[in-house]
């Protein structure tokens, strides 16, 4: 593509976003387990999408279940990007990121909106969780909330274990929920499941 | 039906032809302008499309009405000069871009596309055809028709 195209695209996308039309923004980062999608809309962080998910799929879904106007745009994720750099550092251990929890509804919503509140370096078993989100017995749904939970890291659904301790499952790959947890000081023991 | 895919895809996929087919009806000058004005009209218009079938022709359809827009502009802000010069006629078509372009303004919008396309960015009629979402023979069709009807408004 030549620069003026480029250019031009680059005022295009400057323009959209000063007349309300960026409805998803997106971008990537960089982690140390490889390249992240970030999506945002007006009301916050709305999608963090893992290494190992597939980032074509993941815009086809938000085109379709927020709205087709889903624009790339790196600066309007820079907060986001700025915040995760630092967690991934161990310098920071909280977000202050406003989220959008549209893409998850009822009774997930309530696991996700719980397990945001588990604090830094500690964890929490899925049975916990389903009592915070009011039912207990629904410990299986439970663990299906954070295999869906649509913002990943933010939400941090790595710092949910089975009762016995054992790891559980990850969308970004055990290896990852093992070393989120080790950056994060919660694994005394190494456990491998 | 095609859903619509994330507009990225769109603008990955057409602002190449986009931008040329400007370049070639307004000039480099004007096509950047009238290339953001094409793809906010665009952006704005997006989900209410009913499908994704023909994005590009839909695109250029646009792009074609934007620089439309920037000629009516131009004439009606004329750029002053120190003498005004002979108007050629050619062929009983008025060289007055103010009158041409109102009356291509004017037409059915498959004529207009074509004509727009066929003589603003110089496409053959295959192209023509594959941006209107129709046959090369449906396109040399609309042109025909279009050529018809602009000669017969500005004799």
């Amino acid at each position: 593509m030549n620069t003026a195209t480029e250019a031009a695209i680059d005022r295009f996308k400057t323009r959209a976003a000063e007349q309300g039309l960026l409805d998803v923004a997106y971008a990537t980062a960089d982690s140390p387990f490889g390249p992240l999608l970030l999506a945002q809309t007006s009301r916050g962080l709305v999608r963090v999408g893992l290494p190992n998910q597939d980032r074509d799929e993941i815009l086809t879904d938000l085109a379709d279940r927020l709205s087709p106007r889903v624009l790339e745009a790196p600066v309007e994720l820079d907060e986001v990007r700025r915040e995760l750099d630092l967690y991934f550092d161990g310098k920071l251990d909280r977000f202050d990121l406003p989220l959008d929890w549209r893409l998850s509804g009822g009774f997930r919503q309530r696991v996700l909106r719980a397990i945001n509140r588990i604090p830094y370096g500690q964890t929490r078993s899925y049975t916990e969780m389903a009592r915070k989100a009011g039912n207990e017995r629904a410990v299986r749904a439970a663990g299906s909330a954070c295999g869906s939970n649509p913002i990943p890291l933010v939400v941090p659904c790595h710092r949910v274990l089975r009762t016995s301790g054992a790891l559980g499952g990850y969308g970004g790959g055990l290896p990852m929920k093992q070393a989120l947890l080790e950056l994060e000081g919660s694994l005394d023991a190494p456990s491998v499941p | 039906m095609t859903p619509l895919p994330p507009f990225q895809t769109v603008l990955d996929e057409h602002s190449g032809a986009v931008m040329a087919i400007l370049q070639g009806a307004v000039g480099r000058d004007g096509a950047e302008d009238c290339f953001q004005e094409t793809f906010l009209a665009a952006l704005r218009a997006y989900p209410r499309l009913d499908h994704a079938d023909n994005l590009r022709g839909w695109l250029l359809t646009i792009a074609h009405r934007k620089a439309i827009d920037h000629h009516r502009a131009r004439g009606r802000n004329p750029l002053p000069v120190a003498e005004v010069e002979e108007v050629a006629v050619e062929d009983g078509i008025p060289e007055r871009d103010e009158e041409l372009w109102a009356a291509v303004g004017a037409l059915p919008p498959k004529q207009r596309a074509a004509v727009a396309l066929r003589y603003g960015s110089d496409l053959p009629h295959s192209e023509i055809g594959a941006a209107l979402g129709c046959s090369p023979e449906a396109a040399r069709r609309n042109l025909h028709e279009g050529l018809k009807r602009l000669r017969k408004e500005l004799a």
